[in-house]
């Protein structure tokens, strides 16, 4: 039997039949965030100015995202506004990201569309709030309209950036997270589901094609690997399309 | 026996990948709202305030060791100028020494040759008294002597004396003319005889 969605929704262990109903994700989601929590604030406790290596290593997250993601992107004075919405998006999802690699908890927080879609939503309201606090309603003219052209063409070409700005945006935002979770997760089910067969059903049975486990294991670390970059690329990847959109959304003048 | 291996089996479920749910929606919330209040409240302020700390460090040494830098370059100037004054006062004291020792050079060189002018004026004025004096102790001298030896070969004292003084004085007077005749005489003769 191999993995299904119904990985991704498992039982009620806190709270069944009301809202707060809590399984096994919201469980990691849960540590996720002590784990983040701690960290921000035990962290940071005894900041010095020469730094100890636990520093150094927190001062190198903090500084990457900093520098290479907002303020290599928005600019210096835009890139100060967003830095702790965009720092909490790129570090909740690198956290949440992480766990479908953690021995035991081996789901992901964000492979369920609730957290994806949150940030998404979340982003594409910045985005917006930034371009109408920037231009004003202008803004939106600015964003669909582009000048110098016939009007068949401005009203073809304002309908192609309303979608690919208003509806792609957030809906490519969370499906692109949630689905490399989701992708990640069943891909490495698969192969330890696998191996676990071959070696303890097919070649408990005699079956020397069970031998077949040694590859699938072999996959599955691979795999593993894999998914630690995958998690930290995504979070690199939503937190920079983020602060792109807010950067065209303050930038845009046609 | 091998199609055991493929995840066909796809329970049918009520769950949807794309459609999101209450609890699902809710604790997402919650886990981003809670670490978004952090980073607002701790992480960010305490990250920027060590930042600007570490940076107000790093600017307050460079501050310090350019003040070092000018105060350093500051007294050398004060070294260097009081060098050259020390320079120039040594040159001027030398100057002034040299002047000096001309002067006083000068002054002992005069005051030698005054003395040695002195010495000279009085030798000569010494050797013209003792000549003067010789001249008319040996003017006597030879008047007596004459007189006496006139007396002795005319026979007659001669010894009114201003008669005799006034008698040697033409004596002399003609000793002396005849010598020079004699001095021009000779000289002629000289020249002729040249």
């Amino acid at each position: 039997m191999g993995p299904s969605i119904d990985e991704f929704f498992p039982g009620a262990i806190l709270f069944a039949g009301t809202p707060f109903e809590m399984n096994r994700i919201m469980l990691i989601r849960v540590l996720v965030v002590i784990v983040l929590a701690l960290i921000f604030v035990l962290g940071t406790r005894n900041l010095k100015i020469i730094p100890t290596r636990g520093q150094v290593a927190l001062e190198f997250a903090y500084t990457f995202v900093r520098d290479s993601i907002v303020i290599g992107t928005l600019g210096e004075k835009d890139g100060k506004r967003f830095l702790p919405i965009l720092m909490t998006i790129f570090f909740v999802t690198l956290g949440m990201d992480l766990t479908g690699t953690i021995p035991l908890l081996q789901i992901a927080g964000t492979s369920v569309i609730g957290l994806p879609l949150l940030m998404s939503l979340l982003a594409y309201a910045l985005f917006i709030y930034a371009g109408i606090k920037q231009h004003g309603l202008k803004y939106f003219k600015n964003a669909l309209i582009l000048p110098g052209l016939n009007p068949f063409m401005a009203i073809f070409l304002a309908l192609l950036e309303f979608l690919s700005t208003f509806i792609v945006r957030p809906v490519t935002l969370t499906l692109r997270l949630l689905m490399n979770m989701v992708a990640g997760h069943l891909l490495l089910s698969l192969c330890f589901l696998a191996t676990q067969f071959f070696f303890f059903t097919v070649l408990a049975g005699g079956n020397p094609l069970g031998l077949l486990g040694i590859g699938t294991f072999a996959f599955g670390i691979a795999f593993t690997v894999l998914e630690l970059f995958v998690a930290a690329l995504q979070a690199y990847v939503i937190t920079i399309l983020t602060a792109i959109y807010l950067s065209m959304a303050i930038a845009e003048e046609h | 026996m091998l199609t055991a291996f493929v995840p066909t089996a796809r329970t049918a479920t009520t769950h949807s990948l794309l459609i999101p749910e209450l609890p699902d929606l809710i604790w997402g919330t919650l886990a981003f709202v809670i670490i978004l209040v952090i980073v607002i409240r701790v992480f960010v302020p305490r990250m920027t305030a060590m930042f600007d700390a570490r940076a107000d460090a790093i600017e307050g040494g460079l501050k310090r060791a350019e003040e070092a830098q000018a105060g350093a370059q500051q007294a050398l100037e004060n070294y260097n100028a009081q060098l050259a004054e020390a320079r120039a006062e040594a040159s001027r004291i030398r100057d002034a020494a040299r002047e000096d020792a001309k002067k006083i050079r000068a002054e002992l060189v005069e005051a030698a040759q005054a003395d040695a002018n002195r010495i000279v004026a009085n030798a000569q004025t010494q050797i013209e008294a003792e000549r003067t004096s010789a001249l008319v102790s040996l003017r006597a001298e030879v008047g007596t002597l004459a007189l006496d030896l006139a007396s002795g070969v005319i026979g007659e004292a001669l010894d009114d004396d201003a008669r005799a003084a006034a008698y040697v004085d033409r004596f002399l007077a003609d000793m002396e003319l005849e010598q020079s005749a004699a001095a021009q005489a000779t000289g002629a003769k000289a020249k002729a005889g040249k």
